[in-house]
């Protein structure tokens, strides 16, 4: 295994390490501290600094998306974890909630007093009812010892915080839609502009970061803006979280250096791919990616660049391991299932082609594919994609696309079999139980 | 029969309203605590939401209806949700809806005649790196075969455990008394 900086994942292993005097023994808490003596605007100015980018999948640099809120609005501004991580593949999120609850709360703090924020709110969803009590647990503690209500550290300065359950809507991960959400709404996302950073929860400045975002401030506040541009490469500055899941010997949460070779990545820290079997794919950034063939894998590193020179994207890093057992029209449909179910009903496009999209991969798979429905599937992605209010539309068609484009023969060969009668082997999923064909 | 709300779920809603820069804010929590008190998403209970957090009940129903872990029908004491997603099904998920299906005789989406089990197929519950695996109430049960599965529901069934978010709270994580928890990362 190689050696990786720790920054995120450090002492975990550490006996009770979610609880805060565990934490404040290993230094905890002392970013806050230095944080409060700093001015807030040197705090964002060591984020931009840093290069940290945005790690709930769009890598929007985080300094900047800092920098748009308006100091002077006169109304109060709102800092939003989002911790509703929903990405298929992805459960990082998960590890720092449960694992180092006080590091997420001390990120937040950070943030919160670069931001001048009186209030945070982390948007949990609704099933991770594990996570949800540790993270209430370690602000209860916050509470009781006054790092989090008035007059925090004697600074003056007052943030209040609170768990808010989300339950049961993928798309309340897209950020407008969240807020919608916590306003006691469907979560439907909004048009933008105008921008959460000027009007977003109750009409006020807002800023949503992810778990992993935030929890990477105290290092930022503790080494410099400088120290952290020096980890990774390039634009894609720090540490990422990975979680690999699939056809791996040793899946889990990993934190490795951006640029990261993946195919290394696979062997040297997934334990290659189980005995038996070989790469037959890799999804790299969650779901809502394009796939990439194991021949594609070559030269592929784990960063926001090589990733997009190479035609896909690291998203969230939900990494997803397929070996030569998977079958790709079972694989595409139970994706396809998926986006159906998670559309939120808004834009038409993605409402109605998510369902007939998934109809068509699923006659394909059930050996009632009709000759052309290939191409009746890249006709409906086309008016899906750049149609929709939110980015759902756009990015559940990478899959669809690139699965159908890179695995043609096995559409054709299913179409084909359909054609002469033959009786189609569905071997994987379990899609008879779901009720929707 | 019309249901009521407990005293104990009034107070708590009071609260729970008080932390809220806006009350309508709430609303989703208030549904929280009106399916732990009527097992489902009750009329009464839509009504009783909508005139403490300042909604129409319309606008509540809508809630209730595009959040899925709301339940508008009755679930069982203990509803098992399979996760159905990709990492899930490629390492065998289908096997313990199986398993599911022939040990109950019920398909998803229906409760089983004593009103014990109900399950139903969910999608990612973001423990791809412990697949497969269920959510049973608020408890996650990871790294399943169809015989682990097996092994659990046949202990469920025995000690009755509590295995709810609302009323076990800090022991959640515990799950099923000496079974372990597992690992998400290596």
């Amino acid at each position: 295994m190689a050696e990786h900086i720790q920054i995120l994942l450090k002492n975990i292993r550490e006996k009770d390490y979610h609880r805060l005097e565990v934490y404040e023994k290993f230094g905890g808490y002392a970013s806050v501290r230095k944080a409060l003596e700093m001015d807030p605007l040197q705090i964002i100015e060591e984020v931009k600094t840093s290069g940290l980018r945005g790690r709930g999948g769009a890598g929007f640099p985080t300094g900047l998306k800092w920098s748009f809120v308006p100091r002077d609005s006169g109304k109060p501004v709102y800092l939003i974890n989002n911790a509703d991580e929903s990405e298929p593949g992805t459960f990082k999120d998960r590890v720092l909630l449960e694992r180092n609850p006080h590091l997420v709360i001390e990120g937040m703090l950070c943030a919160a007093w670069a931001l001048q924020s009186n209030m945070s709110i982390i948007y949990i969803r609704g099933e991770y009812a594990y996570p949800y009590t540790v993270i209430s647990a370690a602000i209860k503690e916050c509470y009781q010892k006054g790092y989090l209500g008035e007059n925090i550290f004697g600074s003056g300065f007052t943030h209040h915080m609170l768990v808010h359950r989300g339950a049961g809507a993928y798309i309340c991960g897209e950020e407008t839609a969240l807020l919608e959400s916590l306003e006691g709404k469907k979560g439907q996302p909004r048009l933008k502009p105008p921008f959460p950073a000027v009007e977003g929860l109750y009409g006020c400045p807002t800023v949503i970061n992810n778990v992993e975002t935030l929890s990477t401030i105290p290092w930022i506040v503790a080494n410099g803006g400088a120290e952290y541009a020096k980890i990774g490469v390039d634009k894609s500055s720090g540490t990422k979280l990975v979680s690999a899941s699939g056809h791996i010997k040793k899946p889990g949460v990993y934190e490795i250096e951006m640029g990261y070779p993946l195919l290394e990545f696979i062997e040297n820290e997934c334990g290659g791919i189980r005995e038996g079997h070989s790469l037959k794919a890799v999804i790299p950034g969650g779901s809502s990616v394009n796939i990439l063939t194991a021949e594609e894998c070559k030269g592929v590193n784990l960063d926001y660049e090589s990733c997009r020179e190479h035609g896909t994207s690291l998203g969230c890093a939900g990494f997803m391991v397929l070996d030569d057992s998977v079958d790709m029209v079972e694989a595409v449909l139970n994706l396809a299932h998926f986006y159906a179910h998670e559309s939120c009903g808004q834009c038409t496009p993605c409402r109605e082609g998510g369902h007939w999209i998934e109809k068509v991969f699923a006659r394909i798979a059930r050996g009632e594919g009709l000759p052309g429905d290939m191409e009746l599937i890249e006709s409906v992605c086309a008016q899906i994609g750049g149609h929709t209010i939110c980015a759902f539309g756009d990015t559940m068609v990478l899959p669809y696309l690139s699965i159908l484009k890179k695995f043609a023969p096995e559409f054709r060969e299913r179409i084909d079999a359909a054609l002469k009668g033959l009786e189609v082997k569905r071997k994987m999923l379990n899609m008879e139980f779901d009720g929707a064909h | 029969m019309a249901k009521e709300i407990s005293e104990k779920a009034e107070k708590r809603l009071a609260e729970i309203i008080e932390k809220y820069p806006e009350k309508r804010s709430a609303a989703l929590p208030a549904l929280y605590i009106v399916q732990e008190e009527h097992g489902m998403i009750t009329e009464e209970g839509i009504k009783w939401v909508a005139e403490r957090v300042g909604l129409s009940p319309v606008h509540v129903k809508e809630l209730a209806t595009f959040y899925t872990m709301f339940h508008e029908k009755p679930v069982g004491r203990y509803h098992i949700q399979v996760c159905r997603t990709l990492s899930c099904a490629i390492c065998g998920c289908k096997g313990l809806s199986e398993y599911i299906v022939n040990r109950l005789g019920i398909k998803p989406g229906e409760v089983t005649e004593d009103g014990l089990w109900s399950f139903e197929e969910v999608e990612c519950l973001g423990s791809c790196g412990t697949a497969p695996m269920v959510e049973i109430n608020d408890t996650y049960f990871e790294n399943l075969t169809p015989e682990k599965l097996g092994e659990i529901m046949d202990r469920i069934e025995k000690e009755k455990p509590d295995l709810s978010l609302s009323t076990i709270n800090d022991k959640l994580g515990e799950g099923l008394k000496g079974h372990p928890r597992s690992e998400v990362y290596p």
